[in-house]
């Protein structure tokens, strides 16, 4: 049923549809409004037999997840950012113990310095941990993706991540064709689990694994992460076959066929890129675009099938590894793995700024004049940073770099300036 | 239930108590048909105190839900020792996820028990002092404030034991371990407020809290069915000698559990609800002195270089236990 819903709480009504038995959740912006929705069903009694459990913090609340999936139950939480870094010791656990969780991530910056609006920094940080990673575009694939998320867990016994940017997303209202129980109880059968706490059949779980056996295990983790490369693809297919949309799947590319220069990206930065490129087809410029939409597992052919016939790649990435460069762009120029590709990555919207088509468009013109450097930063404002520079060369005790560059942007207020 | 009428006190003579008893009143530990939570064949050390603590424990929840327990391992000794796969100890099914987590993770069992219906399945989480006090205590002060349907068994041997003997948050003052090196003018462990998570699971008004140790197997036994008589969240706390961490030799260790209570440094008592319901009397007092001379982390205190000074601050803190709890039975004092 199409309805103008916010996407936290298009989300919600879809984790609902899915039937969790155990739902634990910590509150941090903005991941709040999802769990608020689900708490509510649950205590109206409209989403049953469901427990859900307001933890202390995000550590108990994958810890508690992790719990629960270990009994047999269906479980779900939410998380952000420095929730997403305060569970990690337990988001490495549910995936090392084959534990099909299913968690939303509302994307958003890592601090210092705090911030609390979108980036891609949290997922970035987790994707070593054997999570499924999975990137939505739209408020409708954020929605779609989490019945996908829940069947392919439980098919692989993995767990998977639902990353949906942060604001731009999860509080963006819209329109969203949600589906309906009947569709979801037949697309996502009842959760069989692989491995379970059950005195009838009593099993150890998460016993120490030396050094004669731990590479194996790990390797079996990557293996089902390469299944995942089957299942995603497939999966998206059946609920595509059953719903018309295009939801899911591992990569998402957008008028490439001829394209010379292909951007690629993940989540709703993709959107205003296809309105970019679409104005830059007009100018005649053979630009297209490559949504990554498994992150992890990375989808490492499809983006080499995607990019062949590519003469320039540009990766605009909301995230990068501070010392190095960009970690998309990393996956990337592994899956291309040919040398006369130019390959640039451009760091954008990091804690929220927007990224607006205009500075696409500025973008797509300079990758058009073979004029974009390997590594840059959109809308980086390098006045603001070079005076930063010079008052840490010229006084020891400078201060803290992001409240000067706050005052040289005279955001404080007036009375709090020296 | 009130609490045991049977009086026997063992005492290191070669008198076992079940045999003095009648067959009804001997442990469950002693009857045939238990369950034998944690196998032989395990790798504790000679004399562990808490695989001796973990077996009893189990095995009485065990009995008291008929079979039906899930236990819940914080990462530490119990869990290194019991599962060194393909084997494990665990005949019960057994899940172990991280060191300060055991406490979320058990209240996620249970969720899910109660999501699925299964009434009767209960769940026991377990973990030593370090996962109790230290790295688990806010989500075991989180399990307490929700009232989640668990019992968490801390087994206290005072200090990082795995890991090599280093200091936790239940380490007595005054004791050496490899963080607080017997050295300097204050040798051992400081003097601190010290952390009684006892008393601070009784603030929280759980149904039921109580201390208990290794020297008392039966009340040990009887205070996990106990336990499994209330729904919500319960707390047991044993003190578990440590041979390797105390320095004490392995067959000392009930000795020493019970010398513990006895100069009342660690006092043997349950609450219900936030209130103390029973206390074990100390049967012989004695001095401060006799438990901390037979360990060698308390070396440092006695011999050529003695430290009565130490020993006095560590008999004031006893004093203050025996005080706050009426340690001593009424009758005793008047015969003393």
């Amino acid at each position: 049923m199409l309805r103008q819903i916010e996407g936290s709480k298009a989300i919600a009504e879809t984790v609902a549809l899915c039937r969790p038995e155990v739902v634990c959740a910590y509150p941090i912006s903005p991941q709040t409004h999802i769990i608020e929705a689900v708490g509510a069903m649950v205590k109206e009694g409209t989403l049953a037999p469901c427990e859900f459990i307001n933890v202390e913090s995000e550590f108990a609340a994958m810890s508690v997840a992790i719990g629960a999936s270990a009994t047999g139950a269906r479980a779900y939480t939410a998380t952000a950012s420095q929730g997403l870094l305060f569970m990690m010791e337990a988001v490495y656990n549910a995936a090392g113990l084959g534990l099909p969780i299913v968690m939303t991530l509302a994307n958003r910056a890592i601090g210092a310095p705090i911030n609390i609006w979108n980036d891609h920094s949290d997922a970035m940080a987790v994707r070593d941990s054997g999570w499924i990673q999975l990137f939505a575009e739209s408020n409708q694939e954020a929605s779609d993706l989490h019945v996908q998320a829940f069947r392919l867990a439980e098919e692989l016994s993995v767990p998977v991540m639902v990353c949906v940017d942060g604001f731009i997303l999860t509080h963006a209202v819209e329109g969203v064709d949600l589906l309906d129980q009947s569709f979801v109880d037949a697309f996502l059968p009842p959760y069989e689990p692989r491995q379970m706490l059950d005195t009838e059949a009593p099993v150890s779980i998460g016993a120490m694994v030396g050094p004669e056996a731990f590479e194996e295990v790990r390797y079996l983790a990557h293996l089902r992460q390469l299944d995942a490369l089957e299942r995603i693809p497939a999966i998206a297919s059946e609920f595509f076959e059953a719903t018309g949309r295009e939801s899911g799947g591992l990569v998402r590319p957008y008028r490439t066929d001829d394209a010379d220069t292909v951007i690629v990206a993940m989540g709703s930065v993709l959107g205003t890129l296809k309105d970019a490129v679409d104005a830059r087809r007009d100018l005649g410029e053979r630009v297209g675009v490559l949504g990554v939409t498994s992150f992890r597992p990375f989808p490492s052919e499809a983006v080499r099938d995607a990019l062949a016939s590519a003469r320039q790649v540009v990766v605009i990435e909301k995230a990068f590894s501070i010392g190095a460069g960009g970690v998309l762009s990393n996956d990337i120029a592994i899956a291309i793995h040919h040398e006369q590709t130019l390959l640039r990555t451009v760091v954008a919207g990091l804690g929220g700024r927007a990224i607006t088509r205009r500075s696409l468009e500025k973008v797509l013109e300079e990758a058009s004049r073979d004029e974009l450097a390997t590594l840059t930063f959109l809308d980086l404002d390098r006045d603001a940073v070079d005076r930063e520079r010079a008052r840490m060369q010229a006084t020891r005790r400078s201060g803290p770099s992001a409240e000067n560059l706050l005052r040289d942007r005279a955001t404080v207020a007036p009375k709090v300036r020296a | 239930m009130t609490s045991q009428r049977v009086h026997f006190y063992q005492v290191g003579s070669f008198a076992v108590g079940n045999r003095l008893l009648n067959e009804e009143e001997r442990t469950i530990q002693a009857q045939a048909d238990r369950t034998n939570s944690i196998d032989s064949g395990h790798r504790a050390c000679q004399g562990c105190g808490e695989a001796l603590g973990a077996r009893y424990a189990l095995d009485a929840a065990m009995r008291a839900t008929n079979g039906q327990v899930v236990a819940v391992n914080a990462t530490g000794c119990l869990e290194v020792f019991s599962t060194p796969y393909p084997e494990t100890s665990w005949r019960i099914p057994w899940l172990h996820s991280l060191f300060g987590n055991a406490p979320a993770v058990a209240t996620g069992v249970a969720a899910a028990l109660r999501a699925k219906g299964k009434k009767d399945v209960r769940v026991v989480a377990q973990a030593g002092d370090g996962g109790t006090v230290d790295i688990g205590f806010g989500c075991l002060s989180g399990m307490f404030e929700r009232n989640d349907d668990v019992l968490f068994i801390c087994y206290d041997n005072e200090g990082y034991m795995n890991t090599g003997v280093q200091r936790s948050g239940a380490t007595p003052p005054a004791a050496r371990t490899a963080t607080t090196e017997a050295v300097g003018p204050e040798p051992g462990n400081v003097f601190g407020q010290g952390k009684d998570v006892p008393r601070i699971a009784m603030a929280h008004d759980i149904p039921y809290v109580a201390t208990a140790t290794v020297a008392d197997l039966h009340d040990l036994e009887r205070k996990v069915e106990r336990a499994m008589e209330f729904h919500g969240a319960r707390y047991l706390h044993v003190l578990v000698p440590c041979p390797l961490g105390w320095g004490s030799p392995s067959s000392e260790t009930i000795h020493i559990a019970r010398l513990a209570q006895e100069s009342g440094l660690f006092p043997v008592f349950e609450a219900e609800y936030g209130v103390v319901t029973s206390v074990s009397h100390i049967r012989r007092p004695v001095p401060v002195e006799e438990y901390l001379s037979r360990q060698r982390r308390f070396n440092h205190l006695f011999g050529a270089n003695p430290r009565p000074d130490i020993v006095a601050h560590l008999q004031a803190m006893a004093d203050e236990n025996i005080a706050r709890y009426g340690l001593i039975a009424p009758e005793m004092e008047h015969s003393s």
